[in-house]
């Protein structure tokens, strides 16, 4: 191998050289020029992303003795990963510097987590994965707990990291049996080992599979393994919890789909029944409880559980348009879940943390254009057309009716039809009732534009859905 | 230049971009500014605008043709093979000129009686008039799914911003309701989908399907349609939406959001699967005619004008859907059409009586803020001219002759008449008992002595309201005395369709 050979992960050594001069540049930032670490952040990123698209691969690529792989999914991945960091640091600014909390450590946690995701999309064995997984959730704990002050974040980041811990450990024991019955650790090795010896195929290997699927579920936060997911994304400040529940979906479904695709793919029959019981509570606990909330961020995390488990019904179809279904689903959801929390972000104000349902009382009177961009956005998370969230789901009901799996679809639209209610609340909050409360939400220029870019995108995705389905369809149908 | 190939796409865009227009400029939040008396006069020019590119739509209407006319076919999401694929034939283009119609009359009703976000309001009615005219025209799935489930949206809006005292419980049921029926369509147009490989609705009427596939399929798109026309027993948003919702919304929902489901039978579940109807035939016959016996019963014993009038309306959509599927039960050659132009001539008499009501209804609730008939009484003494409206639609509700109302029903018993004496008896019963919950509730609110103080003071209709219910009369009048040019216009599309059915897919 020869040094040009390296240029395929350019992306995360530029990200990481980076992450070094930002890191050291914010030592000597005081307080009062703390934007300067915002701005250096943000170029940081833009420097990345050219990084990635000057050197997208044509092909698959396999590097560092067939560890890590650069192929059209990691890039795809990679690019909406880092894309989508930007925009959560955005949305965050202003929220931190209005409460104090405008540290350095937030944009460089959360560059050091992107750094994670992307090791994890471009793993090709499981202990790449495994470190980038490690690398992406300890910064996401300490991201829980920046504010350390409050005893909530302090206690939602003791959470989720013993729990992270025992999902680690569960996924690393399940590495050791596949392990120890294939021989290999490289997935492409893994599939390789088990084409040629069928014998292996056997209860040694499922034991080990089942672990994997714990350990991928609770990266999810798919039922049974979903309990951290609401108190996390409940106790963080809003801006940490932007971060956790947009960029990271993307290498949670690397995660699974190098994992059970690349290195399982010959096991369908095995994991598939697996991962949909899974999905199918994913599906309906979300749903069912996301209506009983009244904290806005925990309605979203439940929502995130009910959406997480389309895009596992999707996995588990086991075909090519399945895997496309996953891949679009996931992008489409991340989008409109970053600019959910984007306006989430919005309504809080100094010393005042918008977190009820309640708080959107009113919004179409003091600020009709946000209004309008939530009313998008829950529109797309309901699924209806012509919001870009529909063709999400429209593609995931296809591959499962393709698969033959009439009653999971029909399961799938119902549960749709419950969580309806839950978005449709927001927008009776939004429309239907008065508030005493006449401030208009302040924003400065460009979040406002970004914002309302993310809004109007879910609109105009919807309208012209074909270029994104058939890119999805390229890589992995 | 033959500019024909776009007229549909007019029609459709012209009030959508129009509302986003109104969205965008906004009445800066004072109803009496002079921004918002402007976004008034820019809904109704453009409403009007829509309803003359639809009388051009008439004019250049081919009667004699069956097929699809003013077809425009771009493709949309390639990957999907899904098209942006608009036609119309005998049997959209009257309910589109209903839409157009009805739309700028809303306008002028709502002229000073909206006194929140009138912007807001207007626009939603734009948008809904669009989304509208677009199921009507949309001859691919998806399409026609996009503008079927996007139509929820502004009239959600419109029951919940503006509505009544419960609107949001009414509005969500609307919503939940609607919505729960559509998704079925959705999986059945997603199989279809996976049979034929396109969205195109001509290749699902194409497609051979088993008796087992038709039957799911059937039951699949009547859920969505039965909880739209609304049929026995999935009616029961009906009432609560339209008591709840302002007066513009009660009329496009009764006018043209029920006649979605007749139009979807139609359209979709006829020529999609023929024998799954066939089979199920029995089944719709006998829910439509409980829908007219029973509901009538129901309406009678309303006290609140509005929600008589509502399950009034789901009595006559019984006529719609029976005149639908009587014509299994009618051998060829018998005139089988002449229960399915009944019940397109029903819809559009129902969609122009039915908007009436509720305009006459709005009048009052306008002045009296009360829709309890026990309110009222000897309106007749001091609202002279509103009264005669009144009276004549009732009457024509009631299915007087001369009035549409009796053309429609006319030809729907007539047509039952072929298939079985039974089926006549009960539909017939409507003739009595819509004279009576009608004619009972005119007794009470309009006949009589005075019966109160706020009824003494009530003032006559102003020249707007008179415009509005002047234009309605004369075409309720027009259409029950010389049906002929809206026969006419249906006519080679439903004999085709009649054919189409009578070739089974087995």
């Amino acid at each position: 191998m020869n040094l040009t050979d390296y240029i395929s992960a350019a992306p995360e050594m530029t990200l990481l050289g980076l992450i070094c001069v930002v890191l050291i540049a914010d030592l000597f930032v005081d307080d009062e020029h703390r934007m300067l670490t915002f701005w250096m952040t943000i170029v940081s990123l833009l420097i990345t992303m050219w990084v990635l698209l000057a050197t997208a691969p044509l092909g698959r690529i396999v590097l560092f003795d067939g560890s890590y792989v650069s192929d059209p999914l990691s890039q795809i991945l990679k690019v909406a990963a880092v894309g989508f960091v930007a925009i959560a640091f955005l949305y965050a600014r202003d929220y931190l510097r209005a409460n104090d909390l405008h540290k350095g450590e937030y944009y460089i946690l959360g560059l050091l987590g992107l750094l994670g995701m992307m090791i994890m999309i471009s793993a090709n064995s499981m202990l790449t994965m495994y470190l980038g997984l490690e690398t992406l959730a300890l910064s996401q704990y300490a991201l829980v707990a920046m504010d350390r002050k409050n005893p909530v974040a302090a206690e939602s980041a003791m959470k989720y990291f013993v729990l992270g811990a025992i999902a680690s450990g569960a996924l690393l024991y399940g590495i050791s049996w596949v392990y120890g019955v294939t021989g290999e650790l490289k997935f492409d090795e893994i599939a390789l080992a088990i084409a040629s010896d069928p014998s292996l195929n056997s209860l040694p290997l499922w034991f080990g599979i089942a672990f994997l699927i714990v350990g991928i579920a609770f990266k999810f936060g798919a039922v049974p393994f979903h309990m951290w997911l609401p108190d996390v994304y409940e106790g963080a400040r809003t801006p940490v919890t932007l971060y956790i529940a947009s960029a990271p979906k993307f290498a949670a479904l690397a995660l699974t789909l190098r994992i059970l695709v690349d290195g399982l793919g010959d096991l369908h029959d095995v994991w598939s029944d697996m991962i949909m019981v899974v999905a199918v509570l994913s599906l309906l606990v979300g749903n069912i409880i996301a209506i009983a909330q009244s904290n806005i961020k925990r309605m979203l995390g439940y929502s995130t559980i009910a959406h997480i488990g389309f895009i596992l019904i999707a996995v588990f179809c086991g075909t090519g348009k399945g895997y496309a279904a996953a891949l679009f689903y996931t992008l489409t959801y991340v989008l409109a879940v970053a600019g959910a929390f984007g306006i989430v972000i919005l309504l809080s104000r100094r010393g005042y943390e918008a977190e009820n349902l309640s708080d959107f009382k009113g919004l179409n009177a003091r600020s009709p254009w946000f209004a309008l961009m939530m009313m998008f956005i829950m529109l797309s998370l309901t699924g209806i057309p012509p919001f870009i969230g529909f063709f999400g789901k429209l593609n995931v009901i296809d591959a499962v009716l393709s698969s033959g799996f009439t009653g999971l679809a029909i399961l799938m639209v119902l549960a749709s039809v419950v969580g309806a209610f839950y978005y449709l609340r927001v927008i009776w909050y939004m429309y239907f009732e008065g508030t005493d409360e006449r401030a208009v939400l302040q924003a400065s220029a460009d979040t406002r534009l970004v914002l309302s870019l993310n809004g109007v995108a879910v609109l105009a995705l919807g309208i012209v859905p074909g270029w994104l389905w058939a890119l999805c369809t390229a890589i992995l149908g | 230049m033959d500019l024909s190939p776009y007229l549909l796409s007019a029609l459709i865009w012209l009030p959508i971009v129009g509302g986003g227009l109104l969205l965008a400029l906004g009445d800066g939040g004072d109803v009496h500014s002079a921004r918002a008396g402007m976004m008034r006069v820019t809904a109704f020019w453009l409403t009007m605008l829509t309803f003359a590119l639809s009388v051009v739509l008439y004019m250049a209407f081919d009667n004699a043709a069956a097929s699809m006319q003013f077809v425009e076919r771009i493709s949309w999401v390639a990957a999907l093979d899904a098209y942006y694929y608009l036609g119309v034939d005998g049997i959209s283009a009257p309910l589109i000129l209903l839409t157009t119609f009805i739309t700028p009359l809303i306008v002028i009703s709502a002229w000073d009686t909206i006194k929140v976000r009138p912007a807001q309001y207007f626009a939603a009615f734009l948008f809904l008039e669009g989304l509208m005219i677009g199921v009507f025209c949309a001859l691919d799935g998806l399409l026609f799914y996009a503008f079927w489930e996007a139509m929820l949206v502004p009239m959600f809006l419109i029951i919940g911003i503006w509505g009544g005292e419960h609107r949001v419980y009414a509005t969500l049921k609307f919503f939940l309701y609607t919505f729960l029926g559509s998704v079925m369509m959705l999986v059945a147009f997603i199989y279809l989908y996976g049979e034929t490989g396109s969205f195109d609705l001509f290749g699902f009427m194409n497609a051979p399907l088993t008796l087992t596939t038709q039957k799911m399929i059937f039951i699949a798109f009547l859920l969505a349609f039965a909880v739209k026309v609304p049929m026995w027993p999935v009616h029961t948003w009906l009432p609560d939406a339209h008591v709840e919702a302002p007066t513009g919304g009660s009329v496009i929902l009764a006018a043209i959001m029920l006649k979605m489901g007749g139009y979807g039978f139609l359209r979709l579940s006829l020529p999609i699967v023929p024998d799954g109807s066939d089979y199920f035939s029995g089944m719709m016959i006998a829910l439509s005619l409980i829908a007219i016996v029973y509901i009538g019963f129901v309406a009678l014993m309303q006290t609140d004008m509005k929600k008589l009038i509502a399950y009034a309306s789901i009595a006559h959509m019984g006529f719609a859907t029976l005149g639908i599927f009587l014509v299994w039960r009618i051998s060829a050659g018998m005139g089988a059409g002449l229960g399915m132009t009944g019940a397109m001539v029903q819809m559009v008499s129902h969609g122009l009586i039915s908007g009436a009501m509720f305009l006459c209804v709005g009048v009052l609730y306008d002045r009296m803020h009360s829709r309890n008939i026990a309110d009222y009484g000897g309106v007749a003494n001091t609202m002279p001219i509103f009264a005669a409206f009144m009276v004549l639609f009732s009457m024509a509700n009631a299915g007087l002759p001369g009035t549409s109302g009796f053309v429609g029903e006319f030809m729907v018993i007539l047509a039952s008449f072929k298939a079985s004496f039974w089926y006549a008896f009960l539909a017939a019963s409507t003739l009595i008992l819509g004279a009576a919950y009608t004619l009972w509730m005119v007794k009470r609110v309009i006949y009589g002595e005075v019966a109160n103080d706020n009824v003494a003071s009530l003032e006559d209709l102003n020249i707007r309201e008179f415009i509005v219910l002047g234009v309605l009369a004369v075409a309720v009048l027009l259409l029950g005395l010389w049906p002929a040019p809206l026969v006419d216009m249906m006519n080679a599309s439903i004999e085709q369709l009649i054919q189409q059915i009578g070739q089974s897919k087995l």
